[in-house]
């Protein structure tokens, strides 16, 4: 019986509690997450397949015998029919395991797990930084429309968003460490530091702090303020430009109107009337500038020198480690999914009407 | 009103973040530890640390530190080649085709286990039956996995011996064992990590079993790698207690990071780069030629190309000084033969130079004072791309009109082993630090049919049969004196230059920049990889 069966069996026998309401939300949103799911395994796995570049001669180097190249591609299955090659990628990844990278010679899954927490660190605290800045701007902006408040802040955010991060992260790196001495150069630590303290969490802050080398997390400070104050720039303008705008639709609204004729304050007016309206798509927006971020800034990755997922996954795709492109895309993808989740989630704890 | 209040609470938030910026300013600039040794480069090609599959620069860099070999070059002085390394001793049977060496005694691998005469045996064995993409190195001497058992072996514990299946110069043979799949690993420490019959090969991989100078203490693949200094190492005390190699992509951000002390050594900056720092007085830039050749090669089946006047005028087409004037300033110098300098039966002479009238003359007295039309095919990377742009518009000059077609590595790589071209754009490393690696490429073609399929050969993929290079470079590599088999490659060389359808162009020139208290940082030369263990600062 498959799960649409299960659930109008469930649905004629006449179940509508709200227990049965939830699970049938459930298992409509699991089923529409594995099918996402699966359809992104394969255009993925088709886009690995016709890309111009060769993972059996990345295996083997240029060098190699006709007889090795034979070896290989036999070894790594590309000998069979596309579709089986497919279904035998599905099967495994069902299974959790996606092989091997042949960059790394490590399985994907333990490479991924290693590099995650890099971005997870980096893209955290850049959208801590844009929510805390960038809704504040947002309602300060809205608050001020078409004074220069609001005009400057539209500024900061316009130029945020347009200037290239490759540029932007240069330019950082060349004033902030090159001239100023202020913070930390590429990489997470300075090199001398490197392998002192153990991995536990994979987040060299919570790592060192937890090591208790206080000197190693200060350096892990200096050497993450940049990448994240940057990645943190381009999210704050546009969380605050979104925050700006739904403040402004609510502004609009007569329940606002009401509550000012009715002489409560303005700040009131703002924090506890409109703001809480405005959470809920901005949860969206929040959720999904932080899928962003985790997808790998894969830019500031690279200019930052930062072991992360979109460095992983860059890496992996200019080295033809199919494995590992498709694994990475496989786990860009399921965060997408969860975080979409997670925000339609929250939109039914924040407001009512949606449940 | 709104906004004073935001404003204070800016300050409050900015009152709070002061005390940490205050302690990023003091932890930033620190100099590197006196006994460490900091390098920024790119290590993406690491992809395995098995000294019997690995075939990039960054793993044989790695290598040539970890591993011991039989045989070993000495840093402090490349030219003077192969010498005694694990093997203090070798004696050559007098049909030349046993080699039988001493093992240096008291000699430790990091795990704590004696190296010994059945380490050799392992690991050469080793090289042999995993068929790696390096194997061919040492199975050109004639071992198989099926007669491995008798042909590799050790005679007693301090005894190796090796028996090829015919004579081979013995420079020819030592020259081979210095490459890094020669590296002797530790037998039992792999073996007792080997599943289902790999020889370890999954282990090593990741892990390391050697008796170098270093020994490795992490791995971060795209990250970096982190070597430890053995106390007490046979060839020398180790001034750098750790080596820390650390992935930087950017050569913008290598260069800042050297300018700023964080590094002693950044491996790969570009030319604008380099130029930058020249002034630095704190700084310096050491030039490495490397075994990397640039060169141009006409497909013999093609029509034109094949009149040996032609092939002769485009050689005088190149605008070999214009080019290292330009864009590949200080990266390329001009050289014109197929072995690169430095290495033995190394051929300095540069008969060609740009002159259009000349080619023109030489054109016409081949039937194409016209011109023609041809085709050159390229793979997409800059420094490629403008050669093949240089070349387009002094071709020109004569009435040949080009065309550049580009693709990726596969595709023109793939037409190239197909013999499916006019004109290929293109670079050649030696594979191994002997001079046969590349007179067995550019100047040996035993068959050139089409079904012969020797894609491994430049020349059978340019069609050119060789016949008289084919003879002396296979004589050649059988010659037991060292100073009569320099002097057959010199002259190889000659009648290569005059004759073949290649016109080499340029020879790879490494600059490394470093802190200027760094000293004794030997990259290897044409010939081999990096040295660490003699670097002092």
């Amino acid at each position: 019986m498959s799960i649409a069966d299960s659930t109008a069996t469930v649905a004629r026998r006449g179940y509508s509690s709200p227990l049965y309401k939830i699970l049938k939300g459930l298992i409509a949103g699991l089923f529409s997450v594995t099918l996402t799911m699966v359809g992104l395994l394969f255009v993925t796995f088709i886009i690995a397949r016709v890309m111009p570049v060769d993972p059996v001669l990345a295996v083997v180097g240029e060098r190699a015998s006709q007889e090795i190249y034979e070896a290989a591609y036999k070894a790594m299955g590309l000998d069979q029919p596309l579709y089986v090659q497919f279904l035998l990628f599905l099967k495994q990844v069902a299974m959790g395991d996606f092989g091997m990278s042949t960059l790394t010679a490590r399985p994907v899954v333990e490479d991924i797990a290693r590099v995650f927490p890099a971005t997870l660190e980096l893209a955290t605290l850049a959208t801590i930084a844009g929510v805390g800045i960038g809704v504040p701007m947002g309602v300060l902006a809205a608050v001020n429309e078409g004074r220069w408040p609001d005009q400057l802040i539209r500024l900061v955010g316009l130029f945020g968003y347009s200037m290239p991060i490759f540029w932007f992260g240069l330019m950082g790196l060349l004033i902030f460490y090159g001239i100023l001495g202020w913070v930390g150069g590429p990489g997470r630590i300075d090199i001398y530091y490197e392998d002192i303290v153990p991995a536990v969490s994979g987040m060299i802050l919570i790592d060192s702090l937890l090591a208790g080398e206080i000197e190693i997390f200060w350096n892990a400070v200096s050497h993450i303020i940049l990448p994240a104050s940057i990645l943190g720039y381009y999210s704050i303008a546009y969380i605050s430009r979104m925050t700006r705008s739904f403040m402004l639709e609510q502004f609009s609204q007569e329940y606002i109107t009401t509550a000012r004729v009715k002489g409560v304050s303005e700040t009131s007016v703002i924090w506890f009337h409109a703001l809480p309206n405005v959470m809920i798509p901005l949860i969206t927006v929040i959720a999904l500038s932080y899928a962003n971020l985790l997808e790998g800034s894969v830019l500031t990755e690279i200019i930052f020198s930062w072991p992360g997922l979109g460095n992983y996954i860059t890496n992996a795709l200019l080295s033809a480690d199919m494995n590992a492109v498709l694994g990475g895309t496989v786990v860009v993808g399921a965060i997408f999914v969860g975080l979409n989740l997670f925000s339609d989630f929250m939109y039914k704890v924040v407001d009512p009407r949606a449940r | 009103m709104q906004f004073k209040r935001s404003l204070l609470s800016l300050a409050l938030a900015a009152s709070v973040a002061m005390p940490i910026s205050g302690a990023i300013i003091s932890e930033a600039g620190a100099a590197t530890p006196p006994n460490m040794l900091i390098i920024a480069g790119r290590i993406d090609d690491l992809i395995s640390l098995d000294p019997q599959e690995m075939f990039e620069f960054s793993g044989t860099d790695m290598a040539n530190n970890i591993y011991d070999k039989l045989v070993m070059l000495d840093p402090a002085d490349l030219s003077k080649g192969y010498g005694p390394g694990l093997a203090e001793s070798w004696e050559i049977s007098e049909d030349g085709k046993t080699f039988t060496f001493k093992m240096r005694e008291g000699i430790k691998f990091h795990s704590g286990n004696a190296v010994t005469a059945k380490d050799a045996e392992f690991s050469i064995r080793r090289a042999v039956a995993l068929k790696k993409t390096p194997s061919f190195i040492l199975t050109q001497f004639g071992f198989t996995p099926e007669n491995m058992n008798d042909t590799i072996k050790a005679v007693d514990a301090n005894t190796f011996q090796i028996t090829t299946d015919k004579k081979y110069a013995p420079s020819f043979v030592l020259n081979c064992f210095t490459a890094a799949i020669a590296s002797i690993v530790d037998s039992e420490l792999v073996k007792s990590n080997e599943v289902d019959g790999d020889w370890g090969n999954g282990w090593l991989k990741t892990n390391s079993a050697g008796s170098g100078a270093f020994k490795l203490q992490n791995w971060k693949p795209n990250e970096s790698y982190s070597l430890t200094a053995v106390p007490g190492y046979w060839r020398g005390e180790v001034a750098m207690k750790r080596v820390i190699v650390r992935h930087v992509m950017e050569s913008a951000s290598q260069r800042l990071m050297l300018e700023k002390g964080d590094v002693d050594i950044a491996r790969h900056l570009s030319p604008e780069d380099i130029a930058s720092i020249s002034t630095n007085e704190d700084l310096k830039v050491e030039d490495t030629l490397r075994g990397r050749l640039m060169y141009i090669s006409f497909n013999q089946k093609d029509k034109a190309l094949s009149h040996p006047k032609v092939a002769e005028a485009l050689k005088y087409l190149v605008d070999y000084k214009g080019m290292t004037g330009s864009f590949l300033k200080g990266q390329y110098t001009i050289q014109q033969a197929f072995l690169p300098q430095t290495y033995m039966g190394e051929l300095k002479d540069t008969p060609y130079s740009l002159n259009v009238e000349k080619a023109k003359a030489l054109l016409a007295e081949a039937g194409y004072a016209d011109g023609f039309d041809v085709e050159f095919i390229v793979r997409n990377a800059t420094e490629r791309l403008e050669i093949a742009q240089s070349l387009q518009n002094t071709f020109g000059q004569a009435g040949i009109n080009a065309k550049i077609s580009t693709g990726t590595g596969k595709q023109i790589l793939g037409r190239y082993r197909a013999r499916d071209f006019q004109i290929y754009v293109g670079a050649w490393g030696p594979d191994y630090p002997d001079p046969h690696t590349n007179a067995d490429t550019f100047a040996n073609n035993p068959d050139n049919r089409d079904e012969a399929k020797l894609t491994g050969k430049l020349a059978w993929r340019n069609a050119y049969p060789a016949k008289d290079l084919t003879v002396l470079t296979d004589l050649a590599v059988q010659e037991s004196d060292r100073e009569k088999r320099a002097r057959m490659y010199v002259e190889a060389q000659k009648v290569f230059q005059k004759e073949a359808p290649f016109s080499v162009m340029f020879q790879k020139i490494e600059q490394n920049s470093m802190r200027a208290n760094v000293t004794g940082f030997n990259p290897g030369g044409a010939i081999t990889s990096v040295f660490y263990w003699p670097v002092k600062k």
